[in-house]
């Protein structure tokens, strides 16, 4: 069991099975807000979908219209459970703000894999 | 961060969960982007206004938070929408598409965002004082803010600058603080510029090259101080290749002499621009026939209006002619007798929206001039529409004869010198 402390954007708890992308992840036209799936060409997550997983990534990118796209997936029930990145920006961190999915930056994230079980509680991460 | 009593209270939830959503953002922006607080802002321009953009992700939200009851604290004002809110159906706009623009619209008028519906804001009323705090988010009034009326403003995204017009404050970082607005490049002209078409080609190089710096621009050709429609098209081109929300030209914007100050202090990269022929080329696909002529962006002015009226009048366009502006400056053009004058050609003033946000490529237009070297840098990606770059006379010729002269191809308004 690993335990870190991140800087917490959107207070709040969760759990679930973690999901890591080595690249960052844009959600307008990355991500379908129909499905939950990554889209995007070439990305390394392309064809997984991101429903209640615990997202880790390094940072966000793209169009500030994907905080929207953050807020339409979660009013479907396919949004991540949470959000953990390198170095938040501020499109990411807008989506999760709006659409109260509990987020985390200033974390190691290459100590995750996918399928990791974690654990989030305010600044807390619990791995394994 | 050292937060305000108030700016606890609204981040604790004692002003309800609106208001705690819209600090959190503030809040959490400012975290990011390491401010030491919060402060004041005059104004909050909201870009994300038109539905090409929003999709229905956006506009759901909009209508959940007025639905939740969030209020605006201070004036907001609306970046264009992608459609003349009335006049939509001569556009060719489709009824789904108004439909679902206007709820965007009525969302954010149900929380107090007035439908200005244009990214010049500063020739409709709201020009912000010098020293000024904002959360303004179009690239190109972000540029001119800051710029030319010396008014402070990061160039907030869409939803950021909702959030800062609903708890009435921002995060003070970037071009909020005044050694973040210090030159980092300089940029020596030594060619003529005339018209906002040069300027345009000028903004279109310098922003590729300097990123989201802040240039410098010594302009040595002897000639007049630019003008304003000048001052917008050299700002705007450089939001759109850049990230440039921030420049200063030597004896001519408000920050100058503060700028040149700080130039003594570090050494800015120095850039000397010669000709613009290279700009022009990259932004003119190899066009002759042209079957859609877009000018307005930024929005016209009235001068650029009348300049449109006295070239058509008594004539009849073949290629379709919009000229976009807000609905302030539409009116001032419509008394002034401008409006009737370039209708009764055949081509349509349209306000509330322009060629950048409107849905021009479901529109049926396949090859497009224009004067905004930002509107023909988009197109080719944002609109899947090749385009011809000029200024704002070849294009109006190329409304009138819906060719677009290959001689003309690259020359701009031949100012360039070696």
């Amino acid at each position: 069991m690993l335990r870190l402390i991140g800087r917490v954007i959107q207070p709040g708890q969760a759990e679930g099975e973690a999901l890591v992308s080595s690249a960052p992840v844009g959600f307008l036209g990355g991500v379908d807000p129909d499905t939950g799936i990554v889209i995007e060409a070439g990305h390394p997550l392309v064809g997984q979908c991101v429903a209640g997983k615990v997202l880790v990534f390094p940072t966000g990118k793209g169009s500030t219209v994907g905080s929207y796209t953050l807020y339409r997936l979660a009013t479907r029930g396919l949004a991540p459970c949470a959000l953990i990145n390198a170095r938040s920006e501020a499109i990411v961190a807008v989506g999760a703000i709006m659409a109260e999915i509990p987020m985390l930056d200033q974390v190691d994230i290459s100590l995750f894999h996918s399928g990791d079980h974690v654990r989030i509680n305010g600044e807390e991460i619990l791995v394994g | 961060m050292n937060l305000t009593q108030a700016d606890q209270a609204m981040l604790d939830g004692s002003f309800g969960p609106v208001v705690q959503k819209a600090m959190r953002m503030v809040a959490a922006l400012g975290k990011i982007f390491g401010a030491n607080e919060l402060v004041p802002v005059g104004s909050a321009q909201v870009s994300g206004v038109s539905y090409k953009n929003l999709g229905d992700a956006g506009l759901e939200f909009l209508e959940e938070w007025a639905a939740q009851g969030a209020r605006v604290r201070v004036p907001a004002l609306m970046n264009p929408a992608g459609m003349d809110l009335e006049r939509w159906r001569e556009m060719g706009i489709s009824a789904e598409f108004a439909a679902r623009q206007q709820r965007v619209v009525a969302a954010l008028t149900t929380m107090g965002v007035t439908a200005t519906c244009t990214c010049t804001p500063y020739l409709v009323g709201y020009e912000p004082g010098a020293g000024e705090h904002l959360a303004w988010s179009e690239s190109s009034a972000v540029s001119y803010a800051n710029s030319v009326l010396g008014a402070r403003t990061n160039r907030e995204g869409g939803p950021g600058a909702l959030a800062a017009a609903i708890v009435g404050r921002t995060a003070a970082y970037g071009l909020h603080l005044p050694e973040r607005r210090k030159a980092t490049h300089l940029i020596d002209v030594s060619c003529a510029l005339a018209g906002p078409a040069d300027y345009g080609a000028l903004g279109y190089w310098v922003g590729g090259q300097v990123a989201d710096g802040v240039p410098y621009f010594r302009l040595h050709a002897p000639g007049r101080r630019p003008e304003q429609e000048e001052l917008m098209a050299l700002g705007a081109a450089m939001g759109a290749s850049g990230a440039v929300a921030l420049y200063h030209i030597e004896g001519v914007t408000p920050e100058a002499e503060f700028a040149r100050s700080a130039l003594k202090d570090c050494a800015p990269t120095r850039l000397v621009v010669r000709d613009l022929a290279a700009a022009f080329a990259a932004l003119n696909s190899p066009l002759e026939h042209i079957d859609f002529v877009g000018l307005g962006c930024p929005h016209c002015t009235l001068a650029d209006i009348e300049r449109v009226a006295a070239l058509v009048k008594g004539r009849r366009v073949r290629a379709t002619l919009w000229v976009t502006t807000s609905r302030g400056v539409a009116a001032r053009a419509r008394e002034s007798g401008a409006v009737d004058t370039i209708e009764a050609s055949g081509a349509r003033v349209f306000a509330d929206t322009c060629l950048v946000v409107a849905p021009v490529e479901e529109l049926g237009f396949r090859a497009m001039a224009t004067n905004s070297a930002k509107a023909a840098f988009y197109a080719p990606t944002h609109s899947r529409i090749e385009r011809r770059f000029g200024t704002l006379e070849q294009c109006v010729a190329a409304a009138l004869s819906g060719e677009w002269p290959p001689q003309d191809a690259v020359a701009g308004s031949g100012s360039c010198c070696a």
